[in-house]
């Protein structure tokens, strides 16, 4: 039996990933096939053999690269409309706390660090609540404030009005699939 | 587009439908016939799950069955933003979703404060210095600096959080 070569997947161009496997993961970003056997259609386009794409969708799915294997929701189209992204500036030695409490949040469906642009964007923390509502959102959010004692943070919350686009990333180079 | 369309009402999904989505927002099996695993676990068959996940992907409730990638690993990828006239918004938008490597593109306001940043959008590159490379030219496009804040740390990254199904009937 043929196994997948276990190399690291650090970029879309990691060395040493084969040419057949960068197909594999530039097909897999588009979905599987809709059909009883969705393994063997993807080994067949990207040239590799069933075993091995589900080898190697397993070895992604142990070492982290794949995060999940399931059906991805658009929210929105379900009539979860409300979605706010939620900007706080955290003193810089907190940052990493308040992070990990919101995270652990029900209503935080998203949490990340990223840097301030100063002067136009002093917000290091950003959380993404989604919900039915706008009241909802604030109501859940009012919560979350007073429960971590988050008060004293100038925060911002920015809800969306239109998505003029929502898709899974493409990340591998144009032209290998 | 999907996008555009108004919502679907949940209640077009019937009790498989959604114990389809509560189900395996993650962990479909990689075997030979996942359809058929699924299916045994739900009660039903798999013509009958194909059939299910073809038709809540046509209604858009589904953007994919599949993998959710580690973008910090699987590429490079950033959320940027830009202020643009409120007038001109639609446009801007375009040219944004016209630019490669753009997933995500939405507009937001914040109800306190005017002329703030309106666009916001996630473009994705195979590697650093060609995602710096399209946001240059995009940037030269728009006109307008863009702001570029890449994830630095991340706390919780997972949108497969449980579907609200009493709260939307009511809505």
């Amino acid at each position: 039996m043929s196994i997948a070569t276990p190399q690291p997947l650090e970029t879309a161009d990691a060395p040493g990933e084969s040419d057949a496997h960068r197909r594999l993961r530039a097909l897999l970003e588009q979905g599987l096939p809709l059909t009883p056997r969705p393994w063997q259609a993807l080994a067949e386009q990207a040239g590799l053999a069933e075993e091995e794409v589900m080898a190697c969708v397993r070895r992604w799915q142990a070492d982290g690269m794949i995060k999940r294997l399931g059906l991805v929701v658009r929210h929105r189209r379900l009539g979860i409309q409300a979605n706010a992204m939620v900007v706080w500036d955290v003193p810089d030695e907190r940052v990493a706390l308040v992070g990990r409490r919101l995270a652990r949040e029900t209503a935080v469906t998203l949490c990340y660090r990223r840097p301030r642009r100063l002067p136009d964007w002093p917000y290091n923390l950003f959380c993404m609540i989604h919900g039915t509502r706008r009241e909802r959102v604030l109501t859940e959010l009012e919560g979350i404030v007073e429960r971590l004692g988050l008060d004293a943070l100038e925060h911002r919350v920015l809800f969306s009005t239109h998505a003029y686009r929502q898709r899974g990333g493409r990340y591998v180079r144009e032209g290998a699939a | 587009m999907h996008c555009q369309a108004p919502y679907c009402q949940v209640q077009e999904l019937d009790i498989l439908d959604r114990r389809l989505i509560d189900s395996y927002q993650r962990g479909l099996p990689v075997c030979t016939r996942p359809f058929h695993t699924v299916a045994e676990r739900l009660g039903t068959c798999e013509a009958e799950v194909i059939a299910r996940l073809e038709r809540l992907q046509s209604l858009g409730v589904l953007s994919r069955v599949g993998p959710v990638f580690d973008h910090a690993r699987a590429g490079a990828s950033l959320l940027a933003a830009v202020a643009v006239p409120e007038a001109e918004r639609d446009a801007f938008a375009e040219l944004i979703n016209a630019a490669p490597g753009v997933n995500h593109n939405y507009a937001r306001e914040d109800p306190a404060r005017e002329h703030g940043f309106n666009l916001w959008f996630v473009m994705t590159a195979p590697d650093e210095p060609e995602l710096e490379a399209r946001l240059d030219d995009l940037e030269a496009r728009l006109g307008l600096p863009i702001l570029r804040l890449p994830m630095l740390e991340g706390f919780h990254i997972d949108l497969s959080f449980p579907i609200p199904w009493a709260e939307l009937e009511r809505t």
